[in-house]
C-alpha cells in the first residue's frame, strides 16, 4: 500500500496534483479571512471582491515556494501579506482613499443577533469610523487582531515586523482609538 | 475591573468577519481552475515540445559529455596510479601480474559502465 502511494506521488503531475490539492484546502481555510481584510481595508464590496481575486491569483503562482520556504508554518500571515500589498498598490495606483468608513456598516453585524444588531448598532458603527481614520498600519493591526483573529507572531509576520514592535503598535493601535472616541463623543 | 477587556470586546463585535458573497467565491473558483487546467496543459505541451526540439537537447548532451569525459579521466587516472604503485612496488612478478589482470579487468568494467547509455539494463 505504501509502496503503491510512493509509486503515485512519483508519477508525472503527481507532485502538482497535491499542490493544487493543498492550494484548494488554503482557499478554502482563509477566503473569509482574506476577504474580511479586503473589505474592512478598501470599504466596499465591489474592491474588496477584486483584491480578494487578485490575492488568491496571486497566491496560486507563489504557492509551492512559499509552502517551500513556510517551514510547516501556518500560511495565513502569507496570505494577509499579500493583500496588503495589494490593497497598498490599489491606493498607490488610483491615488484614492475610502471616502467612507465602509460602504454599508450594517454588514458589519451580519454574523450578530438581531438584539445585538439593534443596541450596539450606532456604537459599532462609531468604532468602524474611527478605526478608519488610524494610520494605516495601526487600522491593519487591528483588522487582522480583532477581525480575523490573528496573534501577535501571525500578525507580526503580515506586516514584516518583530513580535515586539507588532505588540506595541496594537497597544497604541487601541489606545489611540479609544482616545479618539472619547473626543469625538463628547 | 479594566475597562480595556469590554473595548476590546466592542472592537471585536465591530470587526466581525465578513462573509464572502457565494457569486465571489464561484469567480474565484471558475478563475484558478482555469490557472490550474492551463498549467497542466502548458506543462504538457511543454514536455512534448521538448521532447521534440533538438535545442532542448543541448543541455543533457552537455551534461552527458561532461559526464563521460570526467568518468573517462578518472578511469585513466586510477588506470596511471596503479602503473605508479606497480612501479614503486616491482615485487614479485605473479602479485604484479594479478594486479594488471584486475586494473585491466576493473578498466574494462569502467569503460563498459560509462559506454552504457541512460535507461540501458544491459
Amino acid at each position: 500500500m505504501a509502496s503503491e502511494t510512493a509509486r503515485e506521488d512519483q508519477r508525472p503531475g503527481a507532485s502538482k496534483e497535491r499542490l493544487d490539492r493543498e492550494f484548494s484546502d488554503l482557499y478554502r481555510a482563509h477566503l473569509r479571512d482574506v476577504y474580511s481584510y479586503a473589505y474592512y481595508r478598501v470599504g466596499n464590496h465591489h474592491d474588496a471582491e477584486d483584491l480578494t481575486e487578485q490575492t488568491f491569483l496571486q497566491a496560486y503562482r507563489h504557492f509551492e515556494r512559499a509552502q517551500r520556504e513556510s517551514d510547516g508554518r501556518p500560511l495565513r500571515p502569507w496570505l494577509i501579506r499579500i493583500a496588503h500589498n495589494l490593497a497598498a498598490n490599489f491606493y498607490r495606483d488610483r491615488s484614492r482613499r475610502p471616502e467612507s468608513p465602509l460602504e454599508d456598516a450594517s454588514i458589519v453585524s451580519a454574523p450578530h443577533t438581531t438584539e445585538g444588531l439593534v443596541e450596539g448598532r450606532e456604537e459599532l458603527g462609531r468604532i468602524i469610523e474611527c478605526v478608519s481614520k488610524l494610520p494605516d498600519d495601526r487600522r491593519e493591526a487591528l483588522i487582522m487582531r480583532f477581525s480575523l483573529g490573528m496573534d501577535n507572531r501571525e500578525i507580526a509576520r503580515a506586516l514584516g515586523r518583530s513580535d515586539g514592535a507588532t505588540k506595541v503598535l496594537i497597544h497604541r493601535a487601541i489606545k489611540q482609538l479609544e482616545a479618539t472616541m472619547k473626543t469625538e463623543g463628547t | 475591573m479594566s475597562a480595556r477587556p469590554e473595548f476590546e470586546g466592542l472592537l471585536e463585535r465591530a470587526l466581525a468577519p465578513v462573509e464572502p458573497p457565494p457569486a465571489l467565491c464561484d469567480r474565484v473558483e471558475r478563475r484558478l481552475t482555469g490557472l490550474t487546467e492551463m498549467a497542466a496543459e502548458e506543462l504538457d505541451a511543454w514536455e512534448l515540445a521538448a521532447m521534440r526540439d533538438p535545442r532542448n537537447w543541448v543541455r543533457p548532451a552537455a551534461a552527458v559529455a561532461v559526464g563521460t569525459a570526467a568518468g573517462a579521466a578518472l578511469v585513466l587516472v586510477r588506470a596511471r596510479q596503479r602503473q605508479r604503485a606497480r612501479r614503486r612496488g616491482a615485487g614479485a612478478w605473479d602479485e604484479l601480474l594479478t594486479r594488471a589482470g584486475g586494473s585491466a579487468r576493473e578498466f574494462a568494467a569502467d569503460a563498459r559502465k560509462l559506454l552504457r547509455r541512460p535507461g540501458d539494463s544491459r
